[in-house]
């Protein structure tokens, strides 16, 4: 129990990335697998954000008082990979909006019927 | 003055003239400027092979100043401006054939859009490249993959958008991957630059975070680089891209991540750890194996050529991986050159649909019967490629395979040599059915009668199918560098 505990924002992360991940190999609609695919990232994000964390240390400010601080390296990191998240949702969702508009439906099992008729 | 910053000219340039695309809102203009710097960046990849061959060691360039480990560095060595060369090269050839095909195939009001992405994708190849952090590695490859993905969702059809989306699904997970690799060996070792994680992970192999580390990363970037079982999103996305774009990512992309991969197995991980302690062989040997075969029996019996191609692609990638996961001198020669010379046969041979796609409309083979006659110049240049893509003496696909047997034969594996040949005709099978259909078939009826493709995209296609014959003659350039990169992944100097 205590191991649980003691790990317990890298068990969130674990269970966030098998979420996110199952979701976007189950689901057959096109914006749920996107948002599987974010989930999936920020578990992600909070693996590094979770590594940064220094027992004992603050946010990596300088200042007298202090002489502990979290690792800045991974936040830094993290929030280039969220701009790169961002990027690939917008991407994905402007994709959506254009196979809605070329098949009249975001289900990837009606899309590939379609496909099949062609 | 200006030759010690051209490791950051070779990706800045390409950055800067993205934007520029943009803002000139013409297609014409935007050609023109990304053909001016694709190849300017040829020029510096070429410049930079002659300084390093010079110094004999690799070139390092601190960004900004910073030295390394804590800064980002550049590091250019006997591999990568190998890699560069071959990008750049490719990069300038398609986008000198791209003019006409862009005009018949992309609306004139997003042209210079389509440009804009082409350069930054162009940026995220040469970055990814020549990088030495792993982290920059993650944020070009994801600059490249999206231009790719956008670049892909213009081909004309509607599956074209289907087909960017599944790649956009799958490039996203093998990416994050990596990502999670990275992170991994960041908490064991605290640095990202590829050297000092080299030398810091040799006191810390034991370490379960290392092992985890290492499969994250070596299957995120199997599926970048279409690893059969991992090579779903690739046909598709091939196939429905405009034929620039096919000819450009086919040639370029995957040998780029192919390229990643050597970098960390050998150059990160390292030799010892990733053959000796770990079954890394034996892992990348048995699905190249497949994809030798699955890949070339699957494009048999393609009817659209594109989609026949790409294939052909998942196959060619097994033989490179193959190379890969021999880990000696002459495997990892016969990987790297056939690194080189399949970008030079694919480019080659999609340059080629690309010319029958901007007459014809189609690269469906019935709609290609009895083209030769109309197009001689362009399907003579299909008969070349396709030879090279066989392996047939005096072209460059002879050369790769060459070495690949031999390599099999020094290390005893016999049964793999008779393979890799009992392949070739795999290969000769679904290349003589394009070649019979244009030579041997009657004109479909109600095809109207077609011209030669225009010489702006003849000249790009024969420049590289001419260079098939060229480095299937003269190798000194791919061989003798591509074995100086096998001596530097194997023994850290060449």
């Amino acid at each position: 129990m205590t191991f649980v505990l003691a790990h317990l924002n890298y068990w969130v992360v674990v269970v966030l990335m098998m979420i996110g991940l199952y979701i976007v190999v189950s689901r057959g609609n096109l914006i749920k697998k996107i948002v599987g695919l974010n989930i999936f990232q920020t578990s992600v994000f909070l693996l590094y954000i979770s590594l940064a964390k220094v027992a004992g240390g603050t946010a990596p400010i300088a200042d007298e008082r202090f002489t502990v601080y979290a690792n800045p390296l991974p936040h830094v990191l993290i929030l280039t990979a969220i701009v790169v998240g961002v990027a690939t949702t917008s991407l994905g969702l402007a994709l959506v909006v254009r196979i809605r508009e070329a098949y009249g439906t975001i289900e990837e099992d009606e899309i590939d019927l379609q496909d099949d008729e062609e | 003055m200006i030759a010690p910053h051209l490791p950051a000219l070779q990706v800045v340039l390409p950055l800067i003239a993205a934007p520029l695309c943009v803002l000139t809102f013409n297609g014409r203009l935007a050609w023109l400027l990304a053909l001016l710097v694709s190849w300017a960046a040829f020029a510096i990849s070429v410049a930079l092979l002659l300084q390093v061959l010079a110094a004999g060691e690799p070139i390092t360039y601190a960004l900004g100043g910073w030295p390394p480990p804590w800064g980002i560095e550049y590091r250019v060595d006997i591999l990568n401006v190998f890699v560069l060369l071959i990008v750049s090269a490719i990069g300038a050839v398609v986008l000198l054939y791209a003019y006409r095909s862009v005009e018949r195939e992309i609306a004139p009001d997003r042209q210079h859009l389509f440009y804009a992405m082409y350069v930054l994708c162009l940026t995220g190849l040469l970055g990814i490249t020549i990088t030495g952090d792993a982290f920059n590695i993650f944020v070009f490859l994801e600059i490249s993959s999206l231009s790719t993905y956008a670049l892909i969702a213009m081909g004309r059809r509607r599956k074209a958008l289907t087909a960017a989306f599944q790649y956009l699904i799958l490039g996203t997970i093998g990416a994050t991957f990596y990502l999670i690799g990275i992170g991994l060996l960041y908490m064991v070792t605290g640095t990202l630059n590829l050297v000092d994680l080299n030398q810091r992970l040799a006191d810390v192999q034991d370490a379960r975070a290392v092992l985890v580390a290492f499969s994250f990363v070596t299957v995120g970037i199997a599926l970048k680089l279409a690893l059969f079982p991992l090579h779903l999103w690739l046909p598709n996305a091939y196939a429905f891209a405009p034929s620039a774009v096919s000819a450009f990512i086919a040639a370029t992309a995957t040998k780029v991540s192919v390229y990643v991969m050597l970098r960390l197995v050998y150059g990160v991980f390292g030799v010892d750890f990733a053959f000796g302690a770990e079954p890394l062989g034996m892992v990348l040997f048995v699905p190249a194996l497949i994809a030798v075969f699955a890949g070339s029996l699957v494009a048999i019996f393609q009817i659209n050529i594109k989609r026949m191609l790409a294939y052909s692609s998942v196959a060619q990638i097994g033989y490179i991986v193959l190379g890969l996961s021999l880990a000696t001198q002459t495997a990892l020669l016969a990987a790297v050159v056939h690194l080189f010379n399949h970008a030079l046969m694919k480019g080659a041979l999609f340059c080629v649909l690309g010319c029958i796609f901007y007459r014809i409309g189609s690269v469906r083979i019935e709609q290609m019967a009895g083209i030769a006659r109309e197009m001689p110049w362009t399907m003579a240049g299909f008969v070349v490629a396709g030879l090279s893509l066989i392996g047939v003496p005096l072209t460059a696909g002879f050369i790769s395979k060459w070495y690949l047997v031999q390599a099999a034969l020094e290390q005893g594996y016999w049964p793999l040599a008779v393979a890799i040949l009992l392949a070739a005709p795999l290969a000769l099978i679904y290349v003589w059915r394009v070649i019979e259909a244009a030579y041997l078939q009657p004109v479909p009826a109600g095809r109207e009668p077609v011209r030669e493709a225009p010489l702006v995209m003849l000249i790009p296609t024969w420049i590289l199918v001419l260079a098939n014959v060229y480095f299937g003659i003269e190798t000194s350039l791919t061989v003798e560098n591509a074995n100086r990169a096998a001596a530097l992944l194997l023994h850290g100097s060449w």
